[in-house]
This record gives structure tokens, sequence and C-alpha cells, in this order.
């Protein structure tokens, strides 16, 4: 029962606050409001008992994606102009709605196998086993790690002041 | 009406799909980005879901949510560092202006 109302309380909030990203004028409330979002699927993660990823979620989105996209709308600060539509306001809202109602059609329409067994807590400990060992995903994690590294060079290199 | 995993799922679908509006309509360049990140967190609220309600005990689900959680960071540190670029290099970030590749 508990974790029936919060789910229903988060939904609220990520729908809401996801909502305020795209409608939102001034675009840094909108990055407020993505990182209300951040938060309200970390509580997501706890109502499904994936405590590791909830504090994964915290880390990564709110403490370091949020203050990126927060340093970027403060560095292009001064050619805000609200946050303006395109033309494609209708094809969007159609495609997009169309997607939704195809992905809750099938989402609904579908037998999905539940099991009966109760989801494993806390999290961390297969977590790491699944990811580290031999017959789980170590490659995976050095392929991640590899593409992090790139990342972390490329943008660097790209954001660096070009001086001559 | 006990919460299973249908209802997951449509509230992923629902984020999805506010993210792809806002991805399709907004000019601003962050804020399309911001979009992209409301999708992939659509994305991985189905991932954990199927993890908890179907493969319980295999947490797979939750290992690649772990894996979009990095690609998400790696394209969000490029992707900003490309929009401080843009915005050095033609003082805008308006998506309708940035057009030097257009044929």
């Amino acid at each position: 029962m508990g974790l029936d109302i919060a789910f229903w309380i988060m939904a609220v909030v990520v729908i809401a606050a996801a909502l305020a990203v795209v409608f939102l004028r001034n675009v840094f409330r909108a990055a407020l409001a993505l990182i209300l979002c951040f938060i309200a699927v970390a509580g997501l993660y706890i109502t499904l008992s994936a405590d590791f990823l909830a504090a994964v979620q915290i880390l990564v989105y709110v403490g370091a994606i949020s203050v990126l996209v927060i340093l970027a709308v403060m560095m292009t600060r001064d050619v805000w102009k609200g946050n303006p539509a395109n033309r494609l306001r209708i094809p969007a809202l159609v495609v997009a709605a169309a997607l939704v109602g195809i992905l809750i059609y099938a989402v609904t329409a579908s037998p999905w196998r539940i099991s009966n067994q109760p989801p494993l807590t806390p999290t961390t400990v297969p977590l790491a086993s699944r990811l580290f060992s031999q017959q789980g995903f170590i490659l995976p994690v050095e392929i991640a790690a590899t593409l992090l590294l790139a990342a972390i060079i490329g943008a660097i290199v790209i954001a660096r002041e070009k001086d001559k | 009406m006990t919460i299973g995993l249908e209802h997951y799922l449509v509230l992923s679908a629902v984020l999805f799909g506010i993210g792809l509006y806002g991805a399709l309509t907004r000019r601003n360049a962050v804020v399309i980005l911001m979009c992209i990140e409301l999708m992939l967190n659509a994305v991985n609220i189905s991932l954990v879901a199927f993890s908890s309600y179907v493969v319980p005990l295999l947490l797979t689900g939750q290992v690649f949510a772990i894996f979009v959680m990095v690609v998400a960071a790696a394209e969000v540190a490029v992707g900003l560092a490309i929009v401080l670029a843009i915005f050095r290099g033609l003082g805008d970030i308006d998506t309708n202006n940035i057009n030097l590749m257009k044929w």
C-alpha cells in the first residue's frame, strides 16, 4: 500500500517535471525541473527495490549531469530568448502521441511473464558480482571505461579555446 | 489496484513521449539535450521495472541501466561541449540559426 502511494506520487512528479522541462519559458527553471525529474526517477527506482541504481541516479544525474546542464545554460545565457518552439509543433505532437499510444497498447496487450519471486534486496553485492565476475559483464565494463575516457578527452578538446 | 509492471511501463512510455516531443520542437540546443536525458531516463525506468518484475534474481535489467547511464554521461559531456563550441563560433545556440551544413 505504501509502495502504491509512493509510486503515484513519484509518477505525478516525474510527469509534471518533464512537462515543465519542455514547456517552461525560462531555460534555467527548465534545468531545475529536470533535476526534480531525476530525483523522482530515483524514488521510482527505490519503489522497484533497486537501491544501488537509485544512489547512482542521484550521484550521476542529480550530482553531475545537472551541474553540466546548468553550466551550459549559464555559459550561453547572453542569447537567452526563452525556450521557443519551432514550426514542427503539430507534427511532433502527432508523432509523439502516436508513439505513446502504440507503446501503451503494446505494453497493456502483451502477456508479461511476471515472476512471483520477490526482487533481491540489497542489490549492491549481486550487481557487483554480475558486473565483475568472469561469466558476467566484465568486458562491457572495460569498454564503458574506455568510452568514458574518450568522452572526457573529446569534451575537453571540443570545448577548449582555440589559441593560435 | 496494486501497482504492477504495466504501470511502470506506461509511465516510461509517457515520459519518453514528452521527451521526444521536446527534442523535436524546442529550438534551444541545451533544452534539446535535456529532453534527450528525459528519454534516456524513461528507458531506464522500463529496464529497471522489467528487471525487478520479470527476472528479479538475475538483475540484468539493472546492469543494462548502468550502461545506459554511462553512455548518457558520455553523451551529455560531449553534447554540451559541442553546444559550447557552437556558441563560441556562432554566438547562438538556436537550432533554427545553426544551418551551416544545410544544403
